[in-house]
């Protein structure tokens, strides 16, 4: 791999280590022979070292990545029986490695884990270091500033004890904690700036861990329920009024509070003009009557996509629609016994869609109890293909059609099993046939009627009215989770953005000035200048070379009027880096 | 509300101009890079016979300019790249705001209009990076038009890809999009991507400038000898980290947005669609990137890795998560 470049983190290991004792000899190897005790707390150090972070980090990158290649449990359930249908072999193997339910998985969820013990086992420590940081003297000035990342230096004609003065003014007014302290032969001040980038740091780690928090209490006093309404229907938050209902191990159906939702419309617009996306959704609306719990004072609202109705923890999204065509059954005595609307789901983009519709209690003309069973689908735009064969082509209802197979025999509903409202328990129907033996097909448009052979009845396809299907949810921790995540990205920025960095001035009568007697030197003061950042910092030159000029400023001197070892720019073209020459500084790049 | 033909017309006159001044840009840009190459040998040369002079009279030669100096050079070739592509943003622009009213919405509810509004994004980020730069005097290694090259290709690569294979009619958007949480929600990740987009280019240099500081460090010969006139290797690096460490926070404001406007129109906030699970691998990869720079012995090159391994899951993110994974990301007309 050769030598990295590094950057100029290479400085500062020392920088480094002293916010991270904790983290000092993380990454020797285990010493031989360690007592239990000691083997703890190095596995303890191993977890929390900033190396298996990393590690975890990369590998929860690589876990979450099957979650989008398989069908997830929780998401798409008939894809994954479809996946298993499909795939014999190597479907109940993926399985039992809980492909289908990566985000709930056992290895997903020790990835994450794991890494949070590890951020809890770094960052504490570091907290407390970090508290203690803030409030310790800036550390004491290297004996060698030359060798820092940044290092000017410049004669000016003050004594040192003004210049010394002025440079710890000139520090403070940049924000700096500045410490001065005196030194054989001169004086230094050590200064200090951008604590809360350590600050944001932790602040970032720890709110990850409230977000956490946050999510997991979601799933555990969460639900969420599914029901399809009618124009024209109302559905309770009632225990058994839902098509589907799951909820977290610690909430239950009981906790949805009795609202009612009279759907009283359901607006849809698809694309008629343009033919390039001839037929793509443009509105969908649902004009709702919402009561918040019995006797309360109903409200009206249009739920749309992107506008659910919010009241009391629950949200009530619209999240589907289709048609729900309007049908009659006449029985054999001419006793109407089925009316009204019976929701066919969309299966496709056109909205070809299927349903059933079951008549468990008529009676035939010759006075026979029967069961009846229609099966098909309801095409809102129809059109035949080459082969005769109707279709839709576009999903508003222009030119509607219901094409059904009739079916008797036993439905099936009196054994207990519970049944889905859109199928047919065909186990125990049979067709209806007409007298060429074969099933009849029976294509219906709004308006029609047809009657089935043997006095079984007649069927009127009504009109056509429109559903939605309603997604009822209630999220704890939502706002915490937003909280955390803000305040997440509010420390990441401290953290990355805010410089921490380190100056110090080193002021020494000017060498040579008066014959160098210690103590009086009216001939002026050396200043030295060194500067140490942590993190890629590009600022830091720049903030060197404005305390040298400051400093100048504020003893009254032209800067750079005496400074030493400035050498005229070598290469200098004439178009560029003034600042290298207003400083007018030695700069030794290490 | 209808598609007004005659402006959606306009919309793609322009973005063919600016496809056009788009290349005018890089070749001029590659015109710069090899100016730099030649300067670079002739600075070499007269350092040297510097170094031999200051050696006969005796004294050190205290300071000699950083080798970034030399990319400091008056640069006809480079200024002509930057006012062309300022151009060829113009005429993009153009054509974004054009497509937007021939809509009458934000010009960013499909695919084809996702990628040429961020690659109208990545060249805005990079003018103004150069105008910040050229504020500055150009100084401190702040000259990014040795970037030129290698933003304006990706760029280009994009909108061919765009127009030819996910060119879509302009239409009005599907109720799903309609929110105003798309136009907060995609700006911010049209931004991150610019600067990640950027980031990756200068990640490429940063290696290709490594290795061949490397092989100068042996003795070998060095090849690529472009690269001499591009900054150091630590240089580039810092830049990088830069632009990812913004591009990182600003990834984290898409995540945090989308996630607000999924608890809206899908009322839940996380679901692990696979647009989310793919937008959270990017975080991680990029959250690893972040750490590895602060882990002993993962800095440099490895981290290098690591963050074009974001920038490889980011790309996928808007190829193959959005045309094969189903899901409810998955748009109208693609
Ligand atoms: C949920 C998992 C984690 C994520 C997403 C994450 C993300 C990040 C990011 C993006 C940074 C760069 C920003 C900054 O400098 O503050 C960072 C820095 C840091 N992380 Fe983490 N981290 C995670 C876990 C951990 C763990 C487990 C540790 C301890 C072993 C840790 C220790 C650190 C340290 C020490 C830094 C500062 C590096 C420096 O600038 O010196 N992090 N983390």
């Amino acid at each position: 791999m050769g030598t990295p470049p590094r950057t100029d983190e290479t400085h500062l290991d020392r920088l480094r280590e002293d916010a991270e004792p904790a983290r000092a000899g993380a990454d020797t190897a285990v010493p031989p022979a360690l007592g239990p005790g000691e083997l703890l707390r190095y596995a303890w150090r191993q977890l929390t070292s900033m190396r298996t972070a990393l590690f975890l980090l990369m590998l929860l990158a690589v876990a979450a990545v099957p979650g989008s290649v398989f069908p997830q449990r929780d998401i798409d359930p008939v894809a994954v029986r479809r996946y298993l249908v499909e795939h014999e072999t190597a479907g109940p193997w993926l399985d039992r490695l809980q492909v289908f339910d990566v985000y709930s998985s056992v290895w997903f969820s020790a990835i994450y884990l794991l890494l949070f013990v590890s951020l809890v086992g770094c960052v504490l420590p570091r907290a407390l270091v970090h508290a203690r940081a803030v409030r310790a003297r800036p550390p004491r000035t290297p004996a060698r500033l030359a060798r820092l990342p940044e290092h000017r230096q410049v004669a000016v004609a003050a004594a040192p004890a003004d210049t010394a003065r002025a440079a710890e003014e000139v520090l403070r007014s940049a924000r700096f904690r500045v410490d001065v302290r005196e030194e054989p032969g001169g004086s230094s001040a050590a200064a200090e700036r951008g604590h809360h980038r350590e600050t944001g740091n932790l602040v970032f780690h720890l709110s990850l861990v409230g977000l956490l928090v946050s999510v997991a209490s979601g799933s555990l006093l969460g639900y969420e329920g599914q029901r399809l309404v009618v124009e024209g229907e109302t559905f309770v938050g009632v225990r058994g009024d839902w098509d589907s209902f799951a909820a977290g191990p610690w909430a239950g159906e009981e906790d949805v509070p009795p609202f009612a939702l009279r759907l009283d419309r359901m607006d849809v617009e698809f694309e008629e003009d343009q033919a390039s996306a001839l037929g793509q959704p443009r509105l969908f609306a649902a004009d709702v009557t919402y009561t918040p719990r019995p006797g309360a004072e109903p409200r009206t609202q249009t739920v749309e996509v992107n506008t659910p109705v919010e009241d009391d923890g629950v949200q009530i999204n619209l999240s589907g629609n289709g048609y729900a065509p309007v049908l009659r059954f006449t029985d054999g005595q001419g006793r109407v016994v089925h009316t009204g609307a019976v929701p066919f789901l969309p299966q496709n983009a056109n909205y070809d869609s299927r349903g059933v519709l079951k008549v468990p209690d008529a009676t035939d003309a010759s006075g026979e109890q029967v069961q009846l069973g229609f099966q098909g689908v309801f095409l809102p735009t129809v059109t035949r293909g080459e082969d005769g064969t109707p279709r839709s082509i576009f999903p508003g209802d222009a030119n509607p059609m219901l094409a059904l197979v009739a079916y008797t025999g036993d439905l099936g509903l009196d054994d207990g099993t519970p049944q889905s409202e859109y199928v047919l328990d065909l186990a125990g129907l049979h067709a209806v046939r007409g007298a060429d033996g074969r099933p009849i097909g029976y294509q219906l448009t709004p308006g029609q009627s047809v009657t089935l052979p043997d006095g079984l009845g007649t069927l009127t396809f009504e009109g056509v009215t429109r559903f939605a299907s309603f997604d009822v949810r209630h999220t704890p921790g939502q706002s915490a989770a937003l909280l955390f995540s803000l305040l997440a990205t509010a420390g990441l920025s401290a953290s990355l953005f805010i410089p921490r960095r380190r100056v110090w001035v080193r002021v020494r009568p000017a060498a040579g000035g008066s014959g160098g007697a210690a103590g009086g030197s009216p001939g002026g003061s050396t200043v030295e200048v060194g500067g140490l950042s942590r993190g890629s910092d590009a600022g830091l030159a720049a903030e060197v070379d404005v305390v040298v000029q400051r400093l100048a400023e504020r003893l009254g001197e032209p800067p750079g009027a005496r400074a030493d070892g400035a050498a005229p720019g070598v290469g200098d073209d004439g178009t560029g880096n003034d600042q290298a020459r207003t400083a007018a500084a030695s700069r030794e790049s290490t | 509300m209808s598609v007004d033909e005659n402006l959606a017309g306009i919309s793609n006159v322009l973005l063919y101009g600016a496809m056009t001044a788009y290349v005018v840009a890089m070749i001029a840009f590659a015109l710069d890079l090899a100016d730099g190459q030649r300067t670079a040998k002739g600075e070499a040369a007269r350092r040297a016979r510097l170094e031999r002079e200051a050696a006969k009279a005796g004294g050190a030669v205290a300071t000699l300019p950083p080798p970034a100096a030399l990319a400091r050079g008056r640069r006809r070739a480079a200024a002509v790249a930057t006012s062309v592509l300022g151009v060829a943003f113009l005429l993009h622009l153009g054509s974004v705001v054009t497509r937007g009213f021939s809509v009458d919405r934000v010009p960013w509810g499909n695919m084809f209009e996702f990628a040429v509004t961020g690659c109208l994004v990545v060249t805005g980020v990079f003018l103004a990076a150069l105008v910040h730069a050229r504020r500055n005097g150009f100084a401190g290694g702040r000259d990014l038009r040795y970037l030129g090259t290698f933003v304006v290709g990706p760029v280009l690569l994009t909108l061919g890809l765009a127009l030819r294979a996910w060119y879509v009619e302009a239409a009005e958007l599907v109720p799903a999009l309609d929110s105003y949480w798309l136009i907060i929600h995609v700006a911010v990740a049209f931004l991150a991507s610019a600067l990640f987009t950027i980031g990756f280019s200068t990640t490429v240099l940063q290696l290709v400038q490594d290795s061949r500081e490397t092989r100068q460090r042996e003795g070998r010969r060095t090849g690529v000898s472009f690269m001499a006139a591009l900054p150091s290797a630590q240089e580039l690096e810092r830049t990088s980290a830069r632009l990812h460490a913004v591009a990182f926070v600003l990834w984290t404001f898409t995540i945090i947005a989308g996630a607000i406007w999924a608890q809206k129109a899908w009322s839940r906030y996380w679901g692990w669609d696979a647009k989310e699970v793919w937008s959270f691998v990017i975080w991680v990869a990029y959250a690893a990137y972040l750490h590895a720079r602060a882990t002993r012995g993962w800095d440099g090159r490895r981290a290098a890795y690591l963050s074009m391994v974001g920038f490889t899951c980011l790309v996928a993110n808007f190829t193959i998560v959005n045309i094969y994974f189903v899901g409810l990301h998955s748009y109208a007309g693609v």
